[in-house]
């Protein structure tokens, strides 16, 4: 099973990952006092701490893009690289099965129990005696006022084919590379992370309307937690993922790229894959069905 | 031998990096990050020690003499917490860090910048939680489970407890893909999957569980907080939630949460005892399927943590046929402990003493486990003083015992030295007998209908209560020894360690000299006949 | 002199940790001797048998499950503690290195648990099934758990309904003063009227429930989760907010039996006992009458109350 190898690449010592620690900590730290409204700390904390942590990417990647240019990882370094980033998307995966099953749990058993069914005859008949259940609900208390959920064919419809087409144009892009046809690469690539900024502005615009117009919010119920959390979440990553592309394209306009070597392309292209096929449960389990 | 070249060839660029600075907090050494692993993690067992000391002082006796019922609750939740998040697990990633380089022939750890990260973030999250202890509402006092409601009316220390754990998780999730990486990319060549040694092999199995529930747990911890803080429903039945939702999800991590516990550590065990009866593990195949079906089982056991919050029927027998299933492969693995033993030539140093000890009082947590696993008998054991006993015989005298096995017997590798044998033997009696007299009258409690985590109760309780605290006092004083006796190996010893430590040692760590030097097997080593512990046996 | 007139004393450590020597020694032989039904007495070791058929049966469970894992201990421990004298290197043992694996063994290994599990799965999950089949009962009670008491409903009898016939039951006067160090009252001279010591095992006002009568319990909460446990009945059961957890249980003989609430619900977690009264059924029958007739409004209040309360109640 292991390969013939020569020298595994150690790096001798580096001051980024506490720096990272130290960033991440401050800005936990600072989340929790905003959350408990502590101001000023709070935000100046948070936005200590986020600034350490951009400072900290710069100088931490920047070694690593650094190291690879002049060669010294080999092809196992890469292998353990690849490794790394296939169990981190794994652990997304994990994160995001925590709220699908959230979902799937509330409305495939809770709210049916709630309403009566089967196993939840007592629980209706003394607590909730007028809740019918049905999806989508805000509960027997309906709470935060009656709501309407966001139709599936529209800005849902025109960001799922956004983040389609773009895993198409990243696929292009990727096998461009390959070929080691940088013309066409470059623009493909740039497309990629333009297309993930409109779906954001696109999500953006539907979180306003549900908010001012359908009176779907964060509140509204079982619904709208779930709604929210399943798609913010999903938001946040689409945003971080654009972010990476940014970079990406930078970094291959620089030129950092080779035909055989260019793990963080394949790294942040594999992520971009991966919030794509979230998106895919998003609108089937969240908007239409 | 070529391992000698290999490391005499170490030698010219052993460069340790000078300055505290350098040397800890820019670490990328997997033995210097194991080492500060080890320390977080016994500083930790002091801190949620000292906790568990205060609750057994305040339950010695019935009435309240020492602490407030709400402090009381806070020091047990904390002690959960800092027992298995800060003492068990840093511990045994130490462990890991150190060993399964040494053990496969790689130079180091597959990520190393990563690895530090993956250490350093965890004291800061314990600074995070363990301040919470100093704020004006006083610390979360929910229980480590932290169930909401209750959870929910916990003042400003929330936010700082679940960020706190959301960093634990990072911490976890990192040092785990770094494991995975190491042992399924740095393996030197010749040492196949099926020749790994054991410990190496529960560690892969152990890192994966934990990639698949610490993000199922900063999911369950991100729901209270945005229930608290946003206005979300998910635990609130009136706005269709539900707060067994919460259980579910906090269970689905925390069931196999606590394999992650004890994986590695039967891992140390099924290293320690084929050494000391200088006989292979028996049935070495066995033994890594049934690791993997502990691992496989333990995602569908969850809600037996739950029979008594009213599932159906269905789900109950489902769950509980589950649940006693996992006997099975657990006594695969102690039936082939034993039959290591068995026409072995055994010895019986530290190691080897608490290795036994683990086994039979792991077995001990296992049978009461099992009892758990029955729902009508679950029915009065929940929430009692039995269950309190069944995870302290898994947690103390399985997991800390299997953590003390590893440290006594890696110990004189990595520090070079022999720790006292004397004060060793000393420590393991004093804490074998003690933690029986602290642990098994628990039992009887629970039975007798003492619930859990409260700080006053009916003196008939009273007589075994007290036992029980004069055990937890005696335990605890005893675990000054182990302190004592690593100080001693590591700064005052004089005698020199051999490279094989043990005389029936098997495996690569034992051919570099002890001290390990700083960087071992930077080019891989060439496997003789007789070097792996398991696999070039000739049959 | 046939009431003590001083409290009675605490006995002293040193006496007791004495007694604790002695008990230890006697454990194993003592392990199946049976428990109180009502309340633990002190060094009890074992589960209460209960006070009703469904409590024996899972007594019997238990009892099963823990002689199994007796058994399986001897033989496992049987063969380990033989190796460690056998196979030891100072009596000169040599290891017979080619012993490291044996596929009949791994198979009996394996099966053998197996059977025994089944065995052991089969009356479980019969019990189980009885247990969780609630008809045919004769008396609902709905039991609601609230910071920190609890709350109990008639909800009918015998078929017919039962209206505004409820009490609340919180800890009794004497613990609640004893465990805030009220000087002069300590937990040791806390007493029933009968004799027990209830320091925290007493409440204002008990539940009270007719003997030889399949009694529905309808469980739930107000704030957080509660744990409704009553040893003697063979179960608990969680107090879920927003869930109607359903349960059963009996009586066979009158009598004060004590629990607690077993599920962490906050500061006085501690502090929220559960006394059942079972009495025969005509003296029931009586107490039902007397009190539908005559508590009428007071207990009208009282239900406004906590419903309010439980109203106002944060959630999320
Ligand atoms: C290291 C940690 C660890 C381990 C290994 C285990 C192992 C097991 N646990 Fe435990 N458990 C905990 C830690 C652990 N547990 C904790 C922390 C809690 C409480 C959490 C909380 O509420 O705070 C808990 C609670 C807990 C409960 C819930 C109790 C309740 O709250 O009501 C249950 C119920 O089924 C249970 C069952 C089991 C079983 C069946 C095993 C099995 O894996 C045991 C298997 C082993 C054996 C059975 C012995 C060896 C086998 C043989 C010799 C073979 C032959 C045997 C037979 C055929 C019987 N555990
Ligand atoms: C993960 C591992 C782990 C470990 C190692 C321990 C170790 C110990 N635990 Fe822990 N415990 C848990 C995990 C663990 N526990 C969990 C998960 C819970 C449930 C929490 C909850 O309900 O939410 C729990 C709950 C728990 C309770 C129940 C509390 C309650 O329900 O209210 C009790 C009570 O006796 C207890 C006692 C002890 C004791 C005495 C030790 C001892 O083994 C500790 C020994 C160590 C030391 C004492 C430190 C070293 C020495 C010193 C500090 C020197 C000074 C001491 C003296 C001079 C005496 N624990
Ligand atoms: Cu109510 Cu504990
Ligand atoms: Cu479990």
């Amino acid at each position: 099973m292991s390969q013939q190898v020569g020298s595994y690449y150690v790096p001798h010592g580096s001051r980024w990952p506490i720096i990272a620690a130290i960033g991440l900590f401050v800005f936990m730290w600072g989340a929790a006092h905003w959350l408990d409204g502590i101001t000023p700390e709070g935000p100046v904390l948070l936005f200590s701490g986020l600034a350490i942590l951009i400072f900290m990417f710069f100088g931490w990647f920047g070694e690593v893009i650094r190291e690879s240019l002049k060669g010294v990882y080999s092809a196992q370094v890469d292998t353990s690289f690849r490794m790394g980033m296939m169990w981190f998307i794994f652990s997304e995966v994990m994160f995001f099965a925590a709220f699908f099953g959230a979902l799937f749990y509330s409305r495939g058993l809770q709210v049916p129990w709630l309403a009566g069914e089967g196993h939840g005859a007592l629980t209706n008949f003394f607590l909730f005696r007028h809740y019918t259940g049905g999806w989508p609900t805000n509960g027997p208390a309906s709470v935060g006022g009656p709501f309407e959920t966001v139709p599936p064919w529209g800005e849902p419809l025109i960001n799922t084919l956004i983040l389609l087409s773009s895993s198409v144009t990243i696929t292009i892009a990727h096998h461009a590379l390959r070929d080691g046809n940088r013309r066409r690469m470059l623009p493909w690539l740039v497309a990629t992370p333009i297309l993930g900024m409109l779906f954001v502005y696109f999500q953006a615009r539907e979180y306003m309307d549900a908010y001012t117009h359908l009176n779907l919010t964060l509140h509204s119920g079982i619904y709208g937690a779930t709604f929210f959390m399943l798609t913010g979440f999903h938001g946040l990553h689409v945003t971080l993922g654009s972010i990476m592309l940014w970079v990406i394209a930078y970094r291959a306009w620089r030129g950092h790229f080779s035909k055989e070597h260019h793990f963080a392309f394949e790294a942040v292209a594999w992520y971009w894959h991966f919030v794509d096929i979230v998106w895919l449960g998003l609108f089937l389990f969240v908007y239409i069905m | 031998m070529s391992t000698h070249a290999a490391t005499h060839d170490d030698a010219q660029h052993d460069d340790v990096p000078k300055g505290f600075v350098h040397r800890w907090l820019f670490a990328t050494n997997h033995k210097d990050i194991g080492t500060m692993y080890l320390v977080l993690a016994l500083v930790m067992f002091f801190v949620g020690g000292t906790m568990a000391m205060v609750i057994r002082a305040e339950l010695f006796e019935p009435g309240l003499q020492l602490v407030q019922p709400y402090f009381f609750n806070e020091l047990t939740t904390l002690h959960g917490l800092v027992m298995i998040f800060g003492a068990i697990m840093p511990a045994l990633v130490g462990l890991a860090n150190w060993q399964i380089p040494l053990m496969i022939g790689a130079p180091d750890m597959a990520l190393p910048r990563m690895n530090n990260l993956s250490f350093w973030i965890m004291p800061f999250a314990f600074l995070l939680m363990l301040s919470t202890l100093f704020m004006p509402g006083g610390a979360i006092a929910g229980g480590w489970v932290m169930y909401p409601p209750l959870i929910l009316q916990t003042g400003e220390s929330l936010a700082f407890t679940i960020f706190a754990i959301h960093l634990m998780g990072i911490s976890s999730i990192m040092g785990s893909i770094n494991i995975i990486a190491t042992i399924l990319n740095l393996r030197a060549p010749g040492v196949d999957l099926l020749k790994m040694p054991l410990f190496v092999w529960t560690w892969l199995i152990t890192a994966f569980l934990l990639i698949a529930i610490m993000p199922v747990l900063a999911g369950a911890v991100t729901m209270l907080l945005t229930d608290k803080y946003f206005g979300t429903n998910f635990f609130n039945a009136a706005g269709g939630g539900d707060v067994l939702l919460y259980e579910h999800v906090f269970w689905f991590f925390g069931h196999p949460e606590v394999y992650v516990m004890i994986l590695p550590a039967f891992g140390v065990i099924s290293e320690v005892i084929p050494t000391f009866a200088r006989k292979p593990l028996f049935g070495y195949k066995p033994m890594v399927y049934a690791t993997a079906s502990i691992a496989f089982l333990s995602f569908i056991v969850w809600a037996h943590h739950m029979f008594t919050v009213g599932l159906p029927v269905g789900a109950q027998l489902f769950f509980m046929y589950a649940t006693m299933l996992i006997a099975v492969p657990t006594g695969v693995k102690v039936f082939n402990w034993v039959a290591t033993m068995w026409k072995g030539s055994m010895t019986f140093e530290t190691p080897m003493l608490f290795a036994v000890a683990f086994v039979i009082l792991f077995t001990i947590g296992g049978f009461s486990g099992l009892m758990l696993g029955l729902v009508p008998a679950d029915y009065q054991y929940h929430n009692s003083y039995f269950v309190v006993a069944h995870f302290h015989y898994v947690l103390v005298t399985g997991a800390a015992f299997g953590i003390m096995t590893g440290v006594y017997y890696w110990l004189p590798k990595w520090s070079g030295h022999m720790y006292s044998e004397r004060w060793g033997k000393i420590h393991f009696w004093l804490s074998v007998i003690s933690v029986n007299v602290l642990f098994f009258p628990q039992h009887f409690l629970g039975l007798a209908g003492m619930p859990r985590r409260i700080p006053d109760y009916n003196v008939a309780f009273a007589d075994w209560n007290m036992v029980s605290s004069i055990g937890g006092f005696v335990f605890g004083a005893t675990q000054l020894i182990f302190v004592g006796n690593i100080i001693y190996t590591v700064y005052f010893a004089k005698n020199q360690a051999p490279a094989r430590v043990w005389e029936g040692a098997h495996g690569l760590e034992w051919e570099v000299p002890s001290p390990a030097p700083h960087h071992t097997f930077s080019t891989p080593p060439e496997i003789k006949p007789g070097m792996l512990a398991h696999g070039d046996i000739a049959h | 002199m046939t009431q003590p007139v001083l409290p009675t004393a605490q006995p002293s450590v040193s006496r007791r940790v004495v007694r604790a020597l002695l008990a230890m020694a006697s454990v194993l032989p003592a392990f199946p001797a049976l428990a109180n039904p009502q309340h633990p007495s002190a060094w009890q070791i074992n589960l209460t048998r209960g006070d009703s058929g469904l409590s024996h049966d899972v007594w019997d469970l238990h009892m099963a499950v823990f002689w199994v894992c007796v058994c399986i201990g001897i033989v496992v421990y049987g063969v380990l503690v033989y190796s460690l004298f056998k196979f030891r290197k100072s009596k000169g043992a040599k290891p017979d290195t080619g012993f490291t694996h044996h596929t009949l063994l791994e198979v009996v290994w394996t099966t053998i648990p197996v059977l025994i599990l089944i065995g052991l799965a089969y009356p479980a999950s019969r019990l189980l099934v009885y247990e969780n089949n609630t008809a045919g009962s004769q008396l609902t009670v709905k039991v609601t758990g609230v910071q920190w008491l609890w709350r109990y409903d008639y909800v009918d009898y015998l078929g017919q309904p039962i209206r505004h016939v409820g009490l609340i039951s919180k800890l009794a006067e004497d613990s609640n003063e004893a465990r805030q160090g009220v000087p002069g009252i300590s937990p040791w001279n806390i007493k029933s009227k009968s004799g027990v010591r209830d320091y925290l095992l007493n409440v204002t006002e008990p539940l009270v429930v007719p003997t030889h009568t399949k009694i529905q319990f309808l469980i739930t909460s107000v704030d957080v989760i509660h744990g409704f446990w009553v040893p003697a009945l063979g179960w608990q059961a969680d107090a879920i907010p927003g869930q109607i957890h359903d349960a059963w249980g009996e009586f066979d003989n009158p009598g004060t039996y004590r629990g607690q609430c077993a599920q962490l619900c906050g500061q006085d977690h501690a502090y929220m006992p559960i006394v059942i009264k079972a009495v025969p059924r005509s003296e029931f029958q009586q107490w039902l009458a007397d009190r539908e007739s005559k508590a009428h409004m007071d207990v009208i209040s009282r239900t406004a109350q906590v419903v309010r309360a439980s109203e106002t109640q944060p959630q999320g």
